[in-house]
């Protein structure tokens, strides 16, 4: 017995059929073949599978792809613009934030979470951000410095003609 | 342009596939036909194995087979590197089979596999197996596993012993015990770890009915070793039938080195269904009890010195636990990498180990990150502190007055290194060990850090400082001294380039060694662009495929950019010159008159005369023009086997601060200044540091594989294994000396496990001093807010506490 | 990592809702709690019945008489973001991550029962009380003895818990929430929650909530009466704070035995009430 579910993904229209059982990492990776979106554990601790569903990071690996139905999903093939880099994949790849690359998107995803709530972090704001994600390579030093540098060109990027707007 | 590319923080150029999500790792493979595997694995810890009944599995939808260790008939897998040397007791090697079939040493063993179509119906189908057990007594200790009356596990090694290596001076060394003005003992434990790479292992068998060829993709270190032993040694399958391919690898720290059942079972597999693609990944779950774990000492150590600190002698003792059967190289780190090395960077006169390698009913025990060397520094220099302690010494002064002198060097250590078997011998190649250990006490104001005690104590904490002057062996070795020391057939430690420089002047540079995120394909393009002066961009590093070179090692101890590197060079220098030759052809002088600049190659005094490599290149490979005996193309091979290791070293000192109330520890500060001797990258190299700096961090705080006593592993997911989260590190504090390595052209050392081979001391030592005030002297990792807590409250005389926290709690403390 | 099969359903009101859950099947909202331990297969479920979109489950409604009805479906980030009581948000903060906290409803929570979960304890000391809807109408329940066992409640087989309110808060009361996490799974060992008001000098309001420590998160009615008029000082607290762990029998697990606990329910308790009132 499977439903039938209709989702936006990156901008575009997916539709799949499912079991119930089947989360919505598996829907992402296996139906719709976009294997950046990771499983590396099987408890929700390490936060790899991390995506956006209505704007919101959440883990996809403790969500069911029916729940998911009607949702808009952005993961990390759908971040950077069509030239060039999402700020934070710039700036991961600046400061060497990270290694085997495995944890990478969930952590962009993450951050990309934090800095929209928070445009200038501190750096102990930023490891409050990623304890629900697990890196094995860097000891976090670099992926912090990462978020830093792209929350600073995220920012002096922006063009709001009133600059204060982002602090709270 | 491009000379100074070499020693430069160059961005990495694998990193633009892994930043927008186009990594290609062994789970995102999907081919044509594939089905899934799933396996079922032992409850137990210790079971004979009564009966299978598979066939209500087999009726199960999408099922298209479910197979028994009885079906498979392949030999149990390889074990690489006996223990050798001195030790007795070699005949008892048990591996594990490919699937169990008459007994299970460990939980997580595996006993039968589904074939189905898609994982969900591997899974169900696992859910109604059923296998008759015969549960039987365990033991999950190591050193209770050697005492009489303990559950035996094989019948071969009596009392559970796999081997009783020694290494050493063993008369010098007990006159030297015996003799002292002071001796301190302490057993100490080394718990066991789990190593979890982000990504867990996983395979692809792919048999072509066609062809009678073999196809694995498996989440390797090692594809070309793999391949060698599935063949030669597990599958009798002809090497040249089988290809081996590793993807991307999400990280591996050790694990990914070794030979496991699965790799064969999915082979197996493949052929059972007809030549259909059999993917198996195994769980995170899985992850934690069928893939290797790390450390799992119990030591008992004796250190005797003078009472001004001169260090005169180091006893050990230590249980090494190698789990229910051995891993591929499993009796290899607690030897050759651990008691040889026991005498760190310091001048001991007298070294002696002896290690007993045993059998317990828990999971294999193998390489992890810095593999017997950390086990090593943690002994050393937990043992420095204790003396230091005893006699009123400063930390920093104790370690001082026992370096190794800077004339010292190459110096064959009393542990071991000079009594290897048949006469080979490795050395430390070079060091110089203060300005590192200076560097780092100043950057701490280490003589101002009592204001800063005061001042804890003061808001209910207790401040600690622990140093940790460390060394570690990297770019193991000549092969003859590996094969003497007793690692056989299945790693010599050689490397292999091969370099070709295409028509239009691309290069490709094909590598045995395999990346798991350390850069390679940056560092080594950075090589190639210094020897050669072409951009970064026209080169790709290739590597991950048994096909690419006819044999390579792999990555794993700290290998490649020492000996891997020098394989490149030479395949650079053998481009160079041919390409010099040609160049002499082409522009009608002497080779001897041909100099070479960068990418120009021009004749000496005439400097319009002047060829570029892709113009030769270009000439060469098309071949119109070749002067006489030369063969077209310019693509050469190159081999390096190292005349000797590489020695880093360095201080590490961490501060900690422990909450009087909870036994919370902080790591408040760290500071680790490493002589790696010169860098290809020094931005991956300080990655490589910091990522190792956690993981030894992690060892000391949080991070421990718990048994129940029935063998069942309680901290069996990341529910219950703490890994360490980005809130618990303060900013790691770099910085280096430069020493460079005599050993190979470019003088790196290697960086991949320094930083786990150092920081667990520190921050173990850290942890101690601060305890200090309260008379403990010593307790074993990790270091929860709990068992500090229990200390504090046993030295404060609390009911709650217990009493092993002191010095010499084996009842053999203080001085002789 | 793949649960067993199991059926699913996703009612489009809160009576079909009911009608669902009267029929058998376990109750799912953001998951956060129940697909771990159905990956695990540690669970098992014939039928799942999603009510996360029930829209009449969402909602921060605070009343004119400043009591608070909170929604079932509000997110722990929703909250975070509603509530005015910054304390409140720091709580929050310390349960499980951003992602979970973006999905994860307070609902949830309650009804889940976890006996580590932290809004539990966040919720009692605030007097909440669970907003239950079965076949036969509302009730509403006090938190306080809501918790009857490890993942037991007092929901019953037919209804389906809609809200969570708590009364108005005592006059000039503050909150502060104080957790010792085990370092794996993030929940608490010891989450302590303390609303306490003081009024000329002496304590005049004082709830305080412990989660983590015994079977289910419970108010310290031993730790409120002997803070309660007392002067609030150093002694007072920690006289009251020993009281944290009276009449409940202590967990033990690998990270942390019963005397530990105990212990640190006592510490954590002590500071959370220090929290409260400001030091």
């Amino acid at each position: 017995m499977t439903e039938h579910v209709t989702l936006t993904v990156n901008g575009q229209r997916r539709e799949a059929e499912v079991e119930p059982r089947r989360l919505l990492v598996q829907l992402i990776r296996e139906d719709f073949e976009l294997t950046g979106t990771h499983v590396g554990c099987d408890t929700s601790q390490c936060g790899a599978c991390t995506v956006h569903v209505d704007g919101k990071a959440i883990k996809s690996c403790a969500m069911l792809a029916v729940q998911a139905d009607g949702s808009t999903i952005t993961t990390i093939e759908g971040m950077a613009p069509e030239e060039g880099y999402h700020p934070l994949q710039q700036a991961f790849w600046e400061k060497h934030g990270l290694q085997c690359g495995f944890c990478t998107p969930g952590m962009i995803m993450v951050a990309a979470d934090l800095l929209a709530r928070n445009a200038n972090p501190s750096d102990d704001e930023i490891r409050h951000a990623l304890e629900g994600n697990f890196c094995r390579c860097t000891g976090y030093q670099n992926i912090v410095a990462a978020i830093r540098e792209a929350a600073r060109t995220m920012q002096a990027g922006a063009t709001a003609p009133t600059p204060a707007s982002s602090q709270a | 342009m491009t000379t100074d590319i070499l020693g430069s923080s160059v961005k990495r150029t694998e990193d633009p596939k892994f930043i927008t999500g186009k990594g290609r790792y062994l789970d995102d493979i999907k081919l044509t036909g594939m089905v899934h595997m799933s396996i079922l694995r032992s409850p137990y810890a210790h079971a004979n194995i009564r009966s299978i009944d598979t066939t209500a599995a087999k009726a199960m939808p999408g099922v298209l087979a479910v197979i028994v260790g009885a079906d498979i008939p392949y030999n149990p897998l390889p074990m690489a590197w006996p223990a050798g040397g001195a030790s007795g007791l070699q005949n008892n090697v048990n591996t594990p089979r490919v699937l169990a079939t008459d007994d299970v040493k460990w939980t997580g063993e595996g006993v039968a596999a589904v074939i189905a179509e898609t994982p969900e119906q591997a899974v169900d189908a696992l859910d109604v197996i059923a296998v008759d057990w015969e549960p039987l007594p365990t033991v999950v200790d190591s050193e209770k596993a050697t005492q009489p009356g303990a559950p035996q596990l094989h019948e071969n090694a009596p009392n559970n012993i796999v081997f009783d290596w020694t290494v050493g001076d063993k008369a010098g060394t007990d006159a030297a015990i015996d003799n002292a003005e002071v001796v301190v003992r302490q057993r100490i434990v080394n718990q066991r770890l789990i190593p979890n790479p982000m990504e867990v292992r996983g395979d692809i068998g792919w048999y072509n009915p066609g062809t009678e060829e073999y196809t694995v993709w498996m989440s390797s270190q090692t594809p070309h070793i793999q391949r060698l032993l599935l063949t030669a040694f597990v599958t009798g399958i002809p090497e040249h039938k089988v290809r081996v391919i590793a993807p991307d690898v999400g990280g591996a720290f050790g694990t990914k080195i070794f030979c496991y059942a699965d790799m064969a079972l999915v082979m197996f597999a493949s052929k059972l269904v007809g030549g259909r693609p059999v993917k198996w990944v195994e769980t995170r779950r899985e992850n934690y009890q069928s893939t290797i774990h790390g450390r799992d000492h119990i030591t008992y150590l004796e250190i005797a010195g003078k009472k001004d600190g001169e260090i005169t002698g180091l006893r050990v003792k230590t249980y090494a636990n190698l789990g229910g059967r051995l891993s591929t190289i499993g009796p290899g780190i607690p030897t050759t990498l651990y008691g040889r090395v026991l005498a760190g960077p310091y001048k001991f006169p007298n070294v002696h180990c002896e290690v007993i390698g045993v059998y317990t009913n828990t999971t294999f025990v193998d390489a992890y990150r810095g593999a017997g060397r950390p086990e090593a520094t943690y002994v050393v220099e937990r043992a420095m502190d204790l003396f230091a302690d005893e006699i009123g010494m400063d930390h920093a002064a104790i370690r001082r007055k026992n370096f190794l002198p800077n004339d010292a060097f190459p110096y064959d250590n009393p542990s071991g290194l000079g009594t290897a078997v048949n006469g080979e011998k490795v050395y430390i190649d070079s060091g110089n060990y203060e300005p590192a250990l200076d560097k780092a006490l100043t950057i701490v104001d280490y003589y101002l850090l009592d204001e800063k005690r005061a001042e804890a104590r003061k808001r209910g904490k207790y401040l600690g400082v622990g140093l940790s002057t460390y060394i570690e062996i990297c770019g193991v070795a000549p092969s003859k001294w590996i094969g003497a020391v007793g690692e056989g057939w299945g790693a010599a430690m050689w490397e292999s380039a091969n370099l070709k420089v295409h028509l239009t002047g691309k290069i490709i540079l094909t590598m045995g060694t395999q990346p798991q995120g350390q850069g390679h394909e940056t560092t080594y393009a950075q090589i190639i662009s210094s020897e050669l002066g072409v951009p970064m961009e026209d080169i790709i590093v290739q590597h991950s495929d048994t096909q690419g070179t006819p044999f390579g090692y792999g990555s794993y101890g700290s290998r490649t950019s020492s000996v891997g590197s020098t394989a490149a060079i030479k395949a650079a220098g053998k481009v160079r010159e041919k390409a010099k030759r040609y160049a002499a052809h082409m522009l009608e002088a002497s080779v001897e008159d041909i100099e070479v600049d960068g990418a120009n190659y021009r004749v000496k005094g005439s400097p319009d005369k002047v060829k570029t490599i892709q113009e030769i290149a270009f000439a060469i490979d098309l071949g119109f023009s070749l002067p006489d005996g030369m063969e077209p193309y310019l693509d050469e091979t190159a081999y390096h086997d190292t005349p000797n290791t590489t020695w880093p070293f360095g201080t590490h000192i961490a501060i900690v601060e422990i909450d009087e109330e909870t036994g919370h520890v902080d790591l408040v500060r760290y500071v680790a200044v490493d002589d790696v001797g010169n860098k290809i990258n020094p931005m991956i190299v300080d990655g490589q540091l910091h990522g190792g700096i956690a993981q030894g961090v992690g060892q000391a705080l949080w991070e421990g594989a718990i048994y129940s006593d029935d063998g069942q592993l309680q901290s069996g997911s990341m529910m219950d294994y703490a890994m360490p989260r980005a809130a618990w590190f303060p900013n790691l504090e770099l910085d280096e000396t430069v020493t460079p390595s005599p050993v190979n052209p470019i003088g790196v050392k290697g960086v991949g496990e320094a930083g786990a081979i150092a920081s667990t001391a520190a921050v173990s030592n850290a942890v101690i001093d601060a305890l200090s005030p309260l008379g403990i002297k010593h307790l074993d990792m990790p270091y929860t807010a709990q068992t500090v807590w229990r200390a504090i409250q046993g030295a404060k005389g609390g009911a709650a506490g217990a009493a092993d926290h002191t010095n010499g709690s084996n009842g053999k403390g203080g001085q002789a | 990592m793949i649960p067993a099969a199991f059926e699913y359903t996703r009612p489009a009101t809160l009576d079909d809702a009911i009608a669902a859950v009267g029929a058998g099947g376990k109750v799912i909202a953001g998951g956060q709690s129940i697909l771990p331990l159905l990956k695990l297969r540690v669970a098992a479920a014939d039928r799942l019945i999603d009510i996360g979109r029930i829209k009449e489950l969402n909602g921060y409604r605070p009343r004119p008489d400043g009591s608070l009805e909170i929604g079932a479906l509000t997110t722990y980030a929703e909250l975070q973001a509603a509530t005015p009581w910054s304390t409140v948000a720091d709580a929050i903060d310390e349960i499980g991550d951003v992602q979970v906290r973006n999905r994860g409803t307070i609902g949830g929570s309650i009804a889940h029962a976890d006996p580590g979960s932290d809004f539990p304890a966040i919720a009692l000391a605030f007097d909440g009380t669970a907003v239950l809807r079965g076949p036969n109408g509302e009730r509403e329940v006090p938190l306080d003895g809501f918790f009857e066992g490890p993942f037991t409640t007092g929901i019953g087989p037919d209804e389906i818990l809609v809200a969570i309110r708590r009364p108005a808060v005592a006059a000039d009361a503050a909150f502060a929430y104080r957790k010792l996490a085990q370092p794996a799974s993030g929940y608490s060992i010891v989450g302590v929650a303390a609303l306490v008001a003081m009024s000329g000098g002496k304590v005049s309001h004082a709830r305080v909530a412990l989660t983590g420590v015994g079977e289910v998160a419970y108010r310290a009615k031993g730790v409120e009466e002997a803070l309660l008029g007392s002067d609030g000082g150093d002694a007072a607290i920690a006289a009251a704070a020993a009281h944290a762990t009276d009449g409940v029998t202590v967990n033990a697990d690998i990270h942390a035995d019963a005397a530990y606990r105990a212990a640190m329910a006592i510490v954590y308790t002590k500071r959370a009430i220090e929290g409260a009132l400001g030091r």
